[in-house]
């Protein structure tokens, strides 16, 4: 098969002086076009580690990734990231945030004019349009990963990566984000590869679920195809028996075969 | 943060103690000429209101220190009053230094000049050696920050030096330039110039790793990482350096332009110790230290302008 992505016998080991601690073990992952895939796993299992080899932030020590059949190993806006904590420029506005992007993307390709329009257009998907003047300590937590949302569209990137998007947000905001998160990808098809410790979010957004072991030397443990019609509904989807046995599936692997030690 | 909430409070409190009873009269009177009264007198009442706590946010803030320093040259009077004081008393103080006061431009040639070009003098020498301090700080400060080798190299050798009391550089200079005035700013530079190197770093190392991982994810230059990224992130830690850098260029040149001589208020006070005028003394004294309250606040100020909203949250 041959994939838009594909993360190839990845291995992963950190060295500090002479203490060697291997993090991923012999991953490997494709995932097709418009593909929306998520990967669970513990805390401490080296999910964000893969993101950011795929993101080109962190090196494989062996195996490598593949996009449209060609290596990367390092980062760029073709895979761009939604970080964990916002990661927004405190100084810029909000729609200075997203037009750095844009701006640095689309320097030699759109007009002044284009640029702006662009930028307002992201901001509009994401109903952030009306805070663009703010700076980010004036908005909250929600409306701030929304911007982070909006800086990684705005770079109309081949693959999207959400590293725990919603990880620090309340519940209500969370559902709110991933509704959009939604929308957004059922109209633009883009490719995303989410990192998640949050089972119904898994089940709700993704089209497959990587489920992870626990670390040292994390592998790929089980992956499960999520056979739910879109468009998908939360109060429909969460009532329905696919949904359910897929949502069981999850917290078996997690909670009865790979229950994480140091937490219990 | 303090004044602003201070203002703002004791008047929201007023206009309310002024509407209450305003609201409360009204079932009593005439619906009809009640309304007319309500529609003119809260706004009047507003402006008073908001004019009276204006005022008193002044007097809060300006009495106390009046009142201290009335207290001060009081005491101050009284103790050196005496026959036989060595201290003059402010009333002699200002007796002997009218002169001085009224016409800080007068320029009777040689060094009998004004306070103004004994000051002015002062300050081009700080202002020159501070400048060069700012731009070779914050380059070095730079590099330390971004560079490991760097900082493994050139942080021990700072370490020691910063601790060198700025007049010992002095002999030193003077020996190199063989001549008052760049000796002088050299002093302040080399005064001025640690506490924005130290203060440059720390910032540019604390730069947080997500904003390192924003500016690769775009793609970012190094020119681009540097004014986009980089100093923003650091203008608080530098703009903390450039304010102890010109708290110390003023504590130095006083002292520095004892010893080399010339015109300068450092050379003013010293002049006037060597002629027992200690009156000339005190009034130097005050105007060093408005001065050097001016530059610090002159500095602040610029730091809040340029670092609005920096600071992350």
């Amino acid at each position: 098969m041959t994939s838009y992505l594909k993360i190839d016998h990845v291995d992963k080991i950190f060295v500090r002086g002479s203490l060697e601690t291997e993090v991923l073990k012999d991953i490997t992952l494709g995932i097709a076009k418009g593909e929306f895939v998520s990967i669970i796993g513990h805390s401490g299992c080296g999910k964000t580690t893969l993101l950011n080899i795929v993101a080109g932030l962190a090196r494989s020590t062996t195996g490598g990734v593949l996009l449209e059949d060609r290596e990367v190993d390092e980062p760029g806006p073709d895979r761009a990231v939604v970080f964990q904590n916002h990661s927004l420029l405190p100084w810029l506005t909000v729609y200075d945030n997203v037009r750095l992007a844009v701006d640095k993307v689309f320097s030699g390709v759109k007009s002044r004019a284009e640029r702006r329009a662009w930028t307002m257009h992201n901001l509009e998907l994401v109903q952030m349009a009306h805070a663009k003047d703010k700076r980010p300590a004036e908005i909250s937590g929600g409306m701030k990963q929304r911007v982070g949302l909006a800086r990684a569209l705005a770079m109309e990137p081949k693959v999207l990566l959400l590293d725990e998007p919603f990880g620090a947000l309340d519940a209500l905001t969370r559902a709110h984000l991933q509704d959009s998160v939604m929308a957004i990808h059922q109209k633009l098809c883009n490719t995303v590869l989410m990192i998640t410790h949050d089972v119904d979010e898994a089940v709700l957004l993704s089209d497959r679920i990587v489920m992870m072991t626990n670390g040292p030397a994390a592998r790929i443990g089980e992956v499960l195809d999520v056979p739910l019609a879109r468009p998908r509904r939360r109060l429909e989807v969460a009532s329905s028996p696919a949904y359910l046995k897929c949502r069981q599936r999850v917290l078996e692997f997690l909670y009865e075969r790979h229950r994480f030690i140091e937490a219990a | 943060m303090i004044t602003g909430s201070s203002a703002i409070v004791p008047r929201m409190r007023e206009s309310y103690a002024m509407n209450m009873p305003l609201v409360q009269a009204q079932p009593t009177t005439m619906p009809a000429t009640t309304a007319k009264v309500l529609s003119l007198e809260p706004k009047r009442q507003a402006l008073r209101t908001r004019l009276a706590a204006r005022l008193g946010d002044l007097a809060v803030r300006v009495v106390p220190p009046i009142v201290v320093i009335a207290l001060t040259l009081l005491v101050w009077e009284l103790l050196c009053r005496r026959a036989g004081s060595t201290l003059p008393p402010p009333s002699r103080v200002l007796n002997d230094t009218w002169e001085l006061i009224v016409d800080p431009f007068f320029d009777r040639g040689g060094l009998d000049k004004g306070l103004f070009w004994h000051l002015s003098a002062s300050l081009q020498r700080v202002g020159l050696g501070y400048a060069l301090a700012s731009f070779v700080g914050v380059a070095l400060g730079t590099l330390v920050g971004q560079s490991t080798w760097a900082m493994r190299g050139l942080d021990p050798i700072f370490q020691v030096l910063r601790t060198v009391p700025p007049l010992a550089w002095l002999p030193l200079s003077l020996a190199a330039f063989r001549n008052g005035q760049p000796s002088a700013i050299f002093v302040i530079f080399i005064t001025a110039i640690w506490p924005i190197i130290i203060n440059t770093a720390v910032g540019i190392r604390n730069i947080p790793q997500d904003y390192r991982n924003v500016a690769a994810v775009l793609r970012l230059n190094h020119l681009e990482f540097f004014y986009k990224i980089m100093v923003p992130a650091a203008a608080p830690y530098i703009f903390t350096g450039l304010r102890i850098g010109i708290g110390l260029s003023w504590l130095a040149i006083v002292a520095a332009e004892m010893l080399i001589g010339g015109v300068g208020i450092g050379f003013f006070i010293w002049d006037a110790w060597n002629s027992s005028h200690i009156s000339e003394i005190i009034l130097a004294l005050v105007y060093v230290g408005v001065i050097g309250f001016v530059l610090d606040r002159l500095v602040a100020g610029i730091a809040r302008l340029v670092t609005h909203g920096t600071a992350a949250n």
